[in-house]
């Protein structure tokens, strides 16, 4: 099983074979209690108790604060590992989440070959985008939606702070919302376009995380990578999943292990 | 197991403390420097204490970015907020000061630090491969020679100059030794211990008390290798740390390399290789100044351009220490050292079949979360044994 906590939503899926089971929740104030519940709750859905699960790997910010875990990983060399199932082949990933956004490069099994992370500010983040819809008086889950079709205006600013007054001084000359939410979309993947950049260009590219549902950053993203990336249904999972499959591969070969023996 | 003798360098700096305050006493002088091509061979040669007063800590930034704009790298502010809240005893006791035209940020804070004591700046030249450049550094020495007679009262023979560069290069010699000990795999020595060690020599009051207590460590050290000890299991990821210089309290990146499960084998930067990779030429029948500035011009800073020779020594170490990947750890607004990063980049790619972590941060811990993230997903990178 993997378990990713991660700052706004935490999500576990299981394994059973080919098939896989998952639940998803936000994760509130309590990383650890927010690991627990999902944990709890797939046990459930699943009709298993904590002794049928074999291993169970915990990642995301949250991932050290869940004791019953027996290791726990970085977010990157899972998410390489989970979206490598959804979009098999991809040799990049790019992922943007709550907090923090990352580029992943993979050697198309998987496996993590070098990656790149936003520093500490909120640029190019989930979070850059739930400040400026706050300072739209919009939901960030109506964003792609308002800015359907429209031209998108110039922002210049890429720290948050900077980026909100302007945000709040182009709605006062009147320019009109969707046309900024476009401006905004369209920062964001200028910024995440800079940071893949810095370590290469992907052939194909599978798009994660919690964003990746907002379809104007995707377009922004592809046009600005002059590249397609694929999305596949399940995106936000590719952490708890990653996680989960490292988890089997952890079984498998500790069986081999024993088998040698 | 960690090796007795540690634990005195864990204290060096608090005990040299005291021994500085009884020679100061009993009239030795002290002079402080800041950046490895300061010849600390001259202020040895006039027999004054060299004392390192590079900031590696993050308590003086605050007091610091009263003055100093907060754009600017963190051991430029640190340096500067020990000199200008007394906070560093090493300052206080120290007569002279040398600073160096190595980047801009230090250049013009050592402007503002001759407020406070007698300062003397040494005019690098840019690069070492113009034909004017030795000459040049070497007039430079000179000078340094003459002011360091004047304040300080003494006159500086060329007797005195072979002496100290013997002096030095033993210290050197003495260091490199206990740095090679970790080519052995696993290493012996955890990079914090290594970078302790090293670090320690800085605040040496009486080199050759000094000396022999980085023999006592390597002779402990090679005790432990008999037995076959080592903090690290076999397999542990070898990493090789370049970029800016790194000291006891900026040492946060070491940490989390090692906590996630790395070995920091080798140091690359100011504290390491950079400077031990050559000893001065001891020959007599030399004019022991140009000698010093020989060496000390071949130091491969990023200050300088080009600057090859960091590339040309990134190769050796990766190879001697059979490095498993590289971590490039740069101070924020250092530019120099920031851009290099590219070119570190891309060498290590092009020439080397490992990974290289750039990692730009300051020496604050606020961003430790993230910095955790990236280092532990590099050493899970490296790291193939887990399953
Ligand atoms: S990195 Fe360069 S400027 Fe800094 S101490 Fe070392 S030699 Fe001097
Ligand atoms: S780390 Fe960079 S910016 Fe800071 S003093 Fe050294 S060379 Fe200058």
């Amino acid at each position: 099983m993997g378990i990713d906590v991660g700052s706004i939503t935490s999500k576990a899926v299981l394994l059973n074979g080919s098939a896989w089971q998952s639940v998803l929740r936000p994760t509130g104030y309590s990383p650890r209690q927010a690991g627990r519940e999902v944990f709890d709750e797939l046990l459930d859905k699943a009709g298993l108790a904590r002794a049928d699960i074999g291993y169970i790997i915990a990642t995301g910010y949250g991932r050290t604060t869940l004791d019953f875990a027996d290791k726990a990983m970085t977010e990157i060399t899972c998410h390489a590992k989970g979206a490598h199932h959804l979009v098999p082949g991809a040799d990049m990933v790019i992922d943007i989440g709550g907090q923090d956004s990352k580029v992943i490069f993979t050697d198309r099994q998987g496996n993590v070959a070098d990656f790149s992370m936003n520093d500490k500010c909120a640029a190019g983040t989930g979070r850059f985008l739930q400040v400026m819809a706050a300072a739209m008086g919009a939901d960030v889950s109506e964003l792609a939606e308002l800015a359907r079709g429209e031209e998108p205006v110039q922002i210049s600013n890429m720290c948050t702070v900077f980026a909100e007054s302007e945000v709040i001084s182009l709605l006062a000359e009147g320019v009109g919302r969707g046309r900024i939410i476009a401006g905004i979309h369209r920062s964001v993947a200028k910024r995440v376009t800079a940071m893949a950049e810095r370590i290469g260009k992907g052939e194909l590219i599978a798009f994660t995380g919690g964003v990746s549902k907002n379809e104007g950053v995707r377009e922004y993203l592809a046009r600005e990578l002059g590249r397609e990336i694929v999305v596949a249904p399940e995106s936000q999972l590719a952490g708890a999943l990653g996680a989960a499959l490292l988890a089997r591969e952890k079984l498998l070969n500790a069986k081999v292990l024993h088998e040698k023996k | 197991m960690r090796p007795e003798s540690m634990k005195i360098f864990d204290d060096l700096r608090g005990q040299n403390m005291v021994v500085l305050e009884n020679a100061k006493q009993s009239g030795r002088k002290v002079v402080g420097m800041y950046c490895a091509y300061c010849p600390q061979e001259l202020v040895l040669a006039a027999g004054a204490i060299p004392v390192s007063l590079c900031g590696t800590r993050d308590e003086p930034i605050a007091d610091a970015e009263k003055v100093l704009p907060r754009n600017l790298c963190p051991l430029i502010k640190s340096s500067f907020g020990f000199a200008i809240t007394g906070k560093c005893p090493y300052f206080y006791f120290s007569d002279f000061i040398v600073g160096e035209t190595t980047c801009d940020g230090k250049k013009k804070m050592f402007e503002l630090l001759k407020q406070y004591k007698p300062t003397h700046i040494m005019h690098l030249p840019q690069g070492a491969d113009r034909p004017g450049a030795l000459s040049w550094w070497k007039e430079e020495l000179s000078l340094l020679k003459e002011r360091l007679e004047e304040e300080l009262g003494v006159t500086i023979s060329d007797d005195n100059l072979r002496e100290a560069v013997k002096l030095a290069n033993s210290e050197q010699r003495a260091v490199k030794e206990l740095h090679e000990l970790n080519k052995l795999d696993p290493a012996p020595l955890s990079g914090l211990d290594l970078l302790t060690a090293t670090f320690m020599k800085g605040f040496n009051v009486n080199k050759f008390e000094g000396i022999a207590l980085v023999n006592r460590l390597i002779d402990e050290v090679k005790e432990v290798i008999e037995r076959g000890g080592s903090p690290f299991r076999a397999g542990t990821p070898r990493i090789l740390l370049t970029g800016c210089p790194v000291g006891i309290g900026s040492e946060k990146v070491i940490r989390l390399l090692e906590e996630g499960g790395g070995s920091v084998v080798c140091f690359e930067s100011c504290s390491g290789y950079k400077i031990l990779a050559m000893l001065t030429d001891e020959d007599e029948r030399r004019d022991p100044l140009e000698a010093i500035a020989e060496r000390s011009l071949k130091i491969p800073c990023s200050c300088m351009t080009p600057n090859e020779g960091r590339l040309g020594l990134l190769g050796r170490m990766i190879r001697e220490y059979r490095v498993d990947g590289v971590v490039d750890l740069t101070w924020q607004a250092c530019h120099t050292y920031n851009i290099e990063a590219e070119l570190v980049r891309g060498y290590v790619r092009d020439n080397f079949d490992i990974p290289c972590l750039h990692l730009e941060t300051d020496y604050s811990n606020s961003d430790l979360q993230q910095l955790k993230t990236r280092v532990t997903a590099f050493i899970e990178l490296l790291d193939k044994r887990w399953t």
